[in-house]
């Protein structure tokens, strides 16, 4: 891997990782009135995949989707101002933190039904199938969704067609409160009995960016030849709550040693000593882009703050386009 | 299968002249399939999909033998997987295809209701206009008949129309049934067409050339002075024919109008009618409780009360689930009988 490559990698991690930090430190103030899903813990698998998408490739994100949409090239800006409903949000104010967009990125929009973005991605493979394009769909879903018949049923459907969707799971181990051993066997159902011709599957560690970027490379570069589709399983961790700040975190559901034990993995914090073990990001370096980053996100949270609300008398726009 | 001889086959009423229509008589299953088959020629982004499609029945003859003409990538069978199907439709028609979704029967459309409901009608709205929109076609036939008890013989429009976000498309005529899948087709928006196998079973007059009937616009089928009926899908003809015999039997004369579209619903042709004749029966082959003979009679009560000389009545299916047995079917369904006796009732009051 290139040297930029692994600095974009990091860049893009450490960049979410901040927006997401000045949202939890805000939030409490209630100017962002919107629920927020925070990624902290699982930004190496937004930047490791959308590091390997061009433009034009599309993604599914879901409420959890914050670093799908910034790692995509979603606008930094209008995703601020869209907790903060503002009509410069992306969505207008119509959409809050869970339905994020960004059309030129290739982000169609994101679904908060559980789930619900998994046979969209595949209907947008399907498109991109139709019309002879070499595209990927990208469709990203947390161990929640994997409970869901939808995945079973859109796995089947992208096999028999061939499609180039990549499933990610973000195997983040919890559900709400609900912990995954709850609701699933130990090892993921749909590893086991797909034809690997049909079907590339990989569990992998998602806090490494760069085995997520690698092993992204290949699914895309499989789905371009129109070999099909591939379900990317990455072991992680949401140190966060499933929605709020830390502060409005319920306590007692889950053990702090198993959120010590995954804070120790940070995937930034790992992958910063790896750059630096390898001379490749020194302090100056990290520095510039710690400060670049600041400056965007206070641009974007000064942008938000002086945007204007919706008008009342926009509630009836959008339900149909004329 | 007995089924297929409870209703024979026959011309569909000529409606008086009135609708300006002459040429050549096909069925309605041709007319569905001549609209499907211009849609995939006009439009490259039109693709046909649904479990059985490409069966030699060809849901009940409307897609039959399309995809031998426009290939299987273009109209193709689907796994019976209906939530997951109706998101890749979902998905499709956000990447700029224009998806036509068919079902044999609408019960498996309460497994699409989540892409329906939660993704499809709210997509564009959801994120302020900024998404694309979903030009997505749903189509399912309500499959009455001999015993086919509660599942397959629902009549949901009740549920589509509730929600926001979709329009919902109820034909009654062969012309009609190409007209509106055209224009269902090139709308930009989801759009759900509930047809009756019971409309299956005439032959109308179809222009050849592709035209479109307008979502959201009714027609009046018989004029008349003293009782509006506006009377959705296959019941239009049952209305029709007791409005014939009304005038002969009982000289009451009733205009028969038909909104074609539920959602949206032409409010000027139903107010407009009633204006005229101070009395409205509302007849659906749906369930009363909040369906869609309740929206229509709410409409009269609301926009329409001092057009009002005495109560609306309603003719649709009771809050029950469909029994089997024929007899209790023959006492579950309802049709021009009983217009004929809320006719009379509304005409006396």
């Amino acid at each position: 891997m290139k040297s930029e490559t692994m600095l974009a990698l990091y860049r893009s991690m450490l960049r979410i990782r901040r927006v997401q930090e000045r949202i939890e430190s805000l939030y409490l103030q209630d100017a962002m009135k919107t629920p927020v899903h925070l990624c902290i813990g699982q930004e190496a698998i937004a930047a490791g995949i959308c590091l390997a998408l061009e433009p034009d490739d599309s993604i599914q994100s879901n409420h959890r989707g914050h670093g799908h949409y910034l790692a995509k090239g979603g606008d930094l800006k209008a995703m601020i101002a869209e907790l903060h409903c503002k009509a410069t949000g992306c969505s207008g104010g119509f959409g809050g933190s869970m339905h994020l967009v960004d059309v030129a990125a290739g982000h169609l929009g994101s679904s908060s039904i559980v789930g619900g973005g998994i046979p969209i991605g595949t209907g947008i493979g399907l498109a991109m199938r139709m019309r002879r394009t070499s595209q990927v769909s990208v469709v990203f879903f947390g161990d929640g969704a994997a409970d869901e018949g939808v995945l079973y049923e859109s796995l089947n459907f992208a096999m028999l067609k061939r499609l180039s969707v990549i499933f990610v799971l973000e195997d983040n181990r919890w559900a709400v409160c609900s912990p995954r051993d709850s609701r699933q066997t130990g090892d993921n159902v749909f590893l086991r009995g797909a034809d690997p011709d049909r079907l590339f599957t990989a569990r992998l560690d998602g806090n490494d960016a760069e085995i997520v970027h690698e092993t992204a490379r290949a699914a895309v570069a499989r789905g371009r030849s129109g070999a099909g589709p591939s379900l990317l399983v990455c072991d992680t961790y949401r140190i966060m709550g499933h929605a709020g700040c830390k502060a409005q975190e319920p306590s007692g559901y889950r053990d702090a040693c198993e959120i010590d034990a995954w804070s120790d993995k940070c995937p930034v914090a790992l992958y910063r000593a790896k750059l630096a073990s390898r001379g490749i990001l020194d302090e100056p370096t990290e520095a510039a882009m710690e400060a670049t980053i600041a400056a965007e996100i206070t641009e974007a949270f000064d942008f938000a703050a002086q945007s204007p609300l919706p008008h009342d008398g926009d509630l009836h726009k959008h339900l149909f386009s004329e | 299968m007995p089924w297929s001889q409870i209703k024979p086959d026959m011309d569909e009423p000529d409606y008086g002249r009135d609708n300006g229509l002459d040429g050549r008589r096909v069925t309605y299953a041709a007319a569905t399939r001549e609209a499907l088959a211009q849609a995939l020629s006009l439009d490259e982004r039109v693709f046909v999909m649904g479990q059985g499609v490409d069966d030699p029945s060809g849901m009940f003859g409307a897609s039959r033998g399309l995809h031998l003409e426009f290939g299987n990538e273009r109209v193709f069978d689907t796994p019976l997987a209906e939530t997951a199907l109706t998101g890749v439709a979902v998905g499709a028609a956000l990447a700029g295809m224009r998806p036509v979704y068919m079902h044999n029967r609408p019960d498996f459309l309460f497994l699409a209701l989540d892409q329906l409901a939660n993704h499809a009608a709210k997509w564009r709205f959801m994120f302020g206009g900024a998404a694309p929109s979903v030009p997505l076609v749903i189509w399912a036939c309500i499959g009455r008949g001999w015993g086919s008890a509660a599942q397959h013989s629902q009549a949901l429009q009740g549920i589509f129309q509730h929600i926001p976000g979709l329009k919902l498309v109820m034909p009654s005529t062969c012309h009609d049934a190409k007209g509106l899948m055209l224009a269902a087709i090139k709308d930009d928006n989801p759009v759900v067409i509930i047809d009756h196998r019971f409309n299956f079973k005439n032959k109308g007059i179809v222009p050849e050339d592709p035209y479109l009937v307008p979502l959201g616009k009714g027609i009046v089928r018989r004029p008349g002075r003293d009782v509006t009926v506006a009377a959705f899908s296959h019941l239009v003809a049952d209305a029709y024919m007791a409005a014939e015999e009304l005038a002969r039997e009982d000289g009451i004369e009733v205009e028969v109008i038909d909104p074609r579209s539920i959602r949206p619903l032409d409010e000027e042709l139903i107010l407009g009618s009633l204006a005229r004749t101070g009395r409205l029966v509302v007849a659906d082959t749906g369930w009363k409780t909040g369906g869609v003979t309740a929206e229509v009679a709410a409409l009269a009560a609301e926009k329409g009360f001092a057009s009002l000389k005495a109560p609306v009545a309603r003719v649709a299916s009771p809050d029950l689930p469909t029994p089997a047995g024929y007899t209790l079917e023959a006492a579950y369904y309802v049709g021009k009988d009983q217009i004929k006796d809320a006719v009379r009732r509304v005409a006396r009051a």
